[in-house]
């Protein structure tokens, strides 16, 4: 597996990654939230981060995204890395008078026709005068998307939400990163709670348990058995839907590049 | 119209105008009793100001922002909620500020002006005062308007976007101790917060953009010190308290008002 696949939109590879950890450790107390973890997003490669509630993954995310930081190791970015962030959910104090126009021209000077192409490409423009209190979870998605786009994001940075959104309205928001990131050629990094949505999406599984327990190709990483020692019976399942749906790979039965070959404490 | 009368609706109207967008972000990011507790902070600074001999707007800044400071630190080490340490550091400064002018006995100071205000003795001395102070803190607040909004709305994301959130934080809480320092002989250290959050939230209900919510409490606050003095001199009513009934009596009347929608 040490044969870099070419991306789907063919974008560069060999450029080196957008942000990378160095033995980023991170600590709450006395507890190791991350330890030791070493991952890389490159250029227009979706990686998906899973793992079991408390592994680490939105701490892993804040590192990145430099909002907490590191007790031991590194966070490395290109240089002038523009991020494109969506946290898991926002709500907006319900003192605000804000329409979804002006939240969006809140975080960088803009022009009405960027905030208007914004809401065109996520899909929301129906949404513009729309006070951001009165939009359901999946609509604030949307937004927080439209949002991030209005910054001309190298790297997308998005946390999952769990329950807001339903699963139609979860694949559909996937189809539209999925767009995006052909479009604009950016990375994605992102956090998944809801292992079936994004199996067929991502072009790399990084499976986290306070370490790095393995990473690779989704179907390779199903096959993993530490992955199944993580997720038992969903990871069964799961198997069961790459088989169906991945008809592109070659079964080539091999796993995993980047495992460090400790074990998991499933 | 005597002269004290126009002197008083001068300094009430300026502090009004002032109150409205700074009071919308008091609302906003919920901070009105971060509010009362500064402001209670301030007789404290008044104190320290005559007993260092410099003016009594220079030791209520101090004091205000060293309390916001500490305050920040306090909250740092999560052991009490937000709201008990803002209860001990409001009650405490207060106590410890009446305890502290009890020791100046050679000094006369009027402490019911201070902790109610005296808007109809404003001298042309205070008239600069919120005159001059309210044109930088407007100024500031414009300048630093977009991105308080977007901390307001979400630190997490002003930060990943680059935004200096604890400094814009800082200047929140000076500009904050400004308005208290000039607003302080006017309303009374009592009653500052109240006209920093009665007419935001009375406008509240008619905004649709915050721009429009701010300008609204300005309008409203404005109306309230009219009232009030009106009131004050028509019945020989407390000034301080009669300008606060009356914004209070314009949010009721407010929430009242059918809306269509």
């Amino acid at each position: 597996m040490s044969t870099p696949q070419p991306n789907r939109d063919g974008s560069a590879l060999f450029a080196g990654p957008l942000a990378w950890t160095e033995d980023l450790t991170v600590r709450f107390g006395r507890r190791t939230v991350l330890d030791r973890v070493n991952i890389a997003v490159q250029p227009g490669e979706v990686v998906t981060l899973i793992g079991p509630n408390g592994a680490g993954k939105t701490t892993l995310v804040r590192a990145v995204l430099g909002l907490t930081a590191p007790d031991g190791g590194r966070v490395l970015r290109r240089p002038n890395l523009r991020i494109g962030y969506m946290p898991q959910r926002l709500s907006v104090d319900q003192t605000l008078p804000l329409t979804v126009r002006r939240f969006l021209a809140l975080w960088r000077p803009v022009t009405a026709d960027q905030v208007a192409a914004a809401l065109e490409e996520a899909g929301v423009t129906r949404l513009a005068d729309s006070a951001v209190q009165t939009i359901s979870g999946g609509e604030m998605q949307r937004v927080l998307l439209a949002r991030a786009l209005l910054g001309e994001p190298d790297l997308l940075v998005l946390d999952e939400p769990d329950q807001a959104v339903d699963v139609h309205g979860q694949a559909e928001l996937f189809n539209r990163i999925a767009q995006v990131r052909q479009r604009r050629g950016c990375g994605v990094l992102l956090v998944s709670h809801d292992l079936h949505t994004v199996m067929a999406r991502t072009d790399r599984v990084i499976c986290l348990n306070a370490h790095v327990c393995c990473s690779g190709r989704p179907e390779d990483v199903s096959r993993h058995p530490e992955y199944h020692a993580l997720f038992g019976g969903h990871a069964r399942d799961l198997a069961v839907y790459v088989h169906h749906h991945d008809h592109a790979h070659a079964e080539d039965g091999k796993v995993v590049h980047d495992h460090d070959g400790d074990c998991c404490h499933g | 119209m005597d002269e004290f009368v126009i002197r008083a609706l001068l300094a009430g109207g300026g502090i009004a105008l002032l109150a409205g967008p700074l009071g919308s972000f008091v609302v906003w990011r919920r901070m009105a009793y971060f509010g009362d507790t500064l402001s209670h902070s301030a007789l404290l600074g008044v104190t320290l100001g005559f007993l260092l001999g410099v003016n009594p707007m220079i030791g209520v800044m101090v004091v205000c922002v060293s309390l916001a400071l500490a305050l920040v630190a306090l909250q740092r080490r999560r052991h009490l909620a937000a709201d008990t340490l803002l209860g001990i550091l409001s009650h405490g400064s207060l106590s410890l500020g009446l305890v502290a002018l009890a020791f100046l006995e050679t000094l006369r100071v009027d402490l019911m002006a201070y902790l109610f205000g005296d808007i109809l003795s404003v001298t042309d001395g205070d008239l600069m005062a919120i005159y001059g102070g309210g044109a930088v803190a407007l100024t500031g607040l414009a300048l630093l308007w977009r991105r308080l909004l977007a901390v307001t709305v979400d630190e997490d994301l002003a930060r990943v976007e680059g935004m200096p959130v604890d400094a814009l934080r800082l200047a929140f809480m000076l500009l904050i101790a400004l308005v208290i320092a000039i607003a302080m002989k006017i309303v009374g250290i009592l009653l500052i917060t109240s006209l920093l959050i009665i007419p935001a939230a009375a406008a509240r209900r008619f905004a649709r953009t915050p721009e429009g919510m701010a300008a609204l409490a300005s309008v409203l606050g404005i109306l309230a010190v009219i009232a009030g003095i009106l009131a004050s001199l028509n019945w020989d009513l407390p000034g301080g308290p009669s300008v606060v009934v009356a914004a209070a009596a314009l949010f009721l009347l407010g929430s009242l008002v059918p809306l269509r929608r």
